[in-house]
């Protein structure tokens, strides 16, 4: 089932990266931002459950959001190896929400005119977040590259890590022969735009990777996926079906 | 961290037609990232559609201490205007 593939793939990434956005929630390097972040995450993790949940409807095996959330093991997710990366150091968070957004923001775009009338609306309501997390994200790349000599150095060594992991974004996956959904190819220049606007600003470079990373949209992941879902799913999978 | 990030107040204007009201205080680097922030952390719920952010240091306030020579007039019954008669047909004023 291509859809629910490709449902799931973009649920996935929105989970995964809205889950470790939350890590920062209490740890934040000053209050706005504890506020910021977490806004952030849910923006994501309610992005994630539409999809989830269209996902399970298209499946027709009763399968609902918290299944497909809480159920799946490392293999079985999708997503992006760019949203499962630790969330470093906040120039590293901040940059990798610029790489994520830069995407999506172009990507719910083109799903506004989908002929799918669910994507449209779930689009209808990415496209304003996503929009946000790039001015958020882009504001303090801008500010750490073009801050003091730490934050520069902290902002150019998140460029460097992170870089292997950007060329993921541009693959079909699932959604190869999915005509409701975006091409991820057709992005790459509108991303290559924005991350040129803000780079320039902050006084950086994009420097594509040599070596760029794939695999994980055939459940690839690294080790600190496992790690994520495990602490993630740890009180559905002792509790299923609990509600508060 | 916040002893070098300026403070900012943050005014926002709950609908078209009403003035700006003062809804608190924010520390940020500068004021694109107070806009931000004042969205962030006063915004969440819908409370407006407009937002002010003006420097602390730029507020002049008066002292606490001219308190008595400021606001309080004592018996000067006078500066209310309770001596004119409104005709109804002017109704709430």
């Amino acid at each position: 089932m291509p859809l629910f593939d490709a449902l799931l793939e973009l649920a996935d990434d929105h989970l995964v990266l809205g889950h470790r956005v939350s890590e920062w929630c209490g740890h934040a390097p000053m209050l706005e931002e504890d506020l910021a972040m977490p806004n952030m995450a849910l923006d994501m993790i309610g992005t994630a459950r539409s999809l989830y949940d269209y996902a399970g409807q298209v499946e027709g095996k009763g399968r609902g959001e918290d299944d497909l959330a809480y159920l799946r093991s490392e293999r079985e997710y999708r997503n992006l190896l760019l949203v499962e990366r630790p969330n470093g150091d906040f120039a590293h968070t901040m940059l990798r929400q610029l790489y994520f957004a830069a995407f999506m923001h172009p990507y719910w775009t083109a799903a506004l005119t989908s002929e799918d009338e669910t994507i449209q609306g779930i689009a209808g309501k990415a496209v304003k977040e996503m929009a946000y997390h790039i001015r958020h994200a882009g504001e303090w790349v801008i500010r750490l590259g073009d801050g003091t000599e730490e934050s520069a150095r902290r902002m150019a060594d998140a460029a460097e890590a992170l870089s292997i992991y950007v060329g993921e974004l541009f693959e079909e996956g699932a959604a190869e022969d999915v005509p409701a959904l975006p091409r991820r190819a057709d992005l790459r220049a509108t991303w290559e735009a924005t991350i040129a606007e803000v780079f320039d600003e902050a006084g950086m470079t994009f420097e594509p990777s040599k070596y760029p990373q794939s695999g994980g949209r055939d459940g690839r992941h690294g080790e600190q996926l496992g790690h994520m879902l495990a602490e993630m799913q740890s009180v559905h999978r002792a509790h299923p079906g609990a509600t508060w | 961290m916040t002893g070098e990030v300026p403070l900012w107040e943050v005014f926002i204007r709950p609908r078209n037609g009403l003035s700006h009201k003062h809804v608190g205080s924010l520390h940020a680097t500068d004021e694109v990232m107070a806009l931000q922030a004042a969205r962030d952390v006063y915004t969440r719920r819908g409370e407006g559609n407009s937002i002010w952010v003006v420097p602390s240091a730029a507020i002049t306030a008066s002292d606490p201490d001219q308190a008595g020579e400021n606001f309080e007039p004592g018996e000067k019954i006078y500066r209310h205007p309770t001596f004119y008669d409104i005709p109804e047909q002017v109704g709430h004023m």
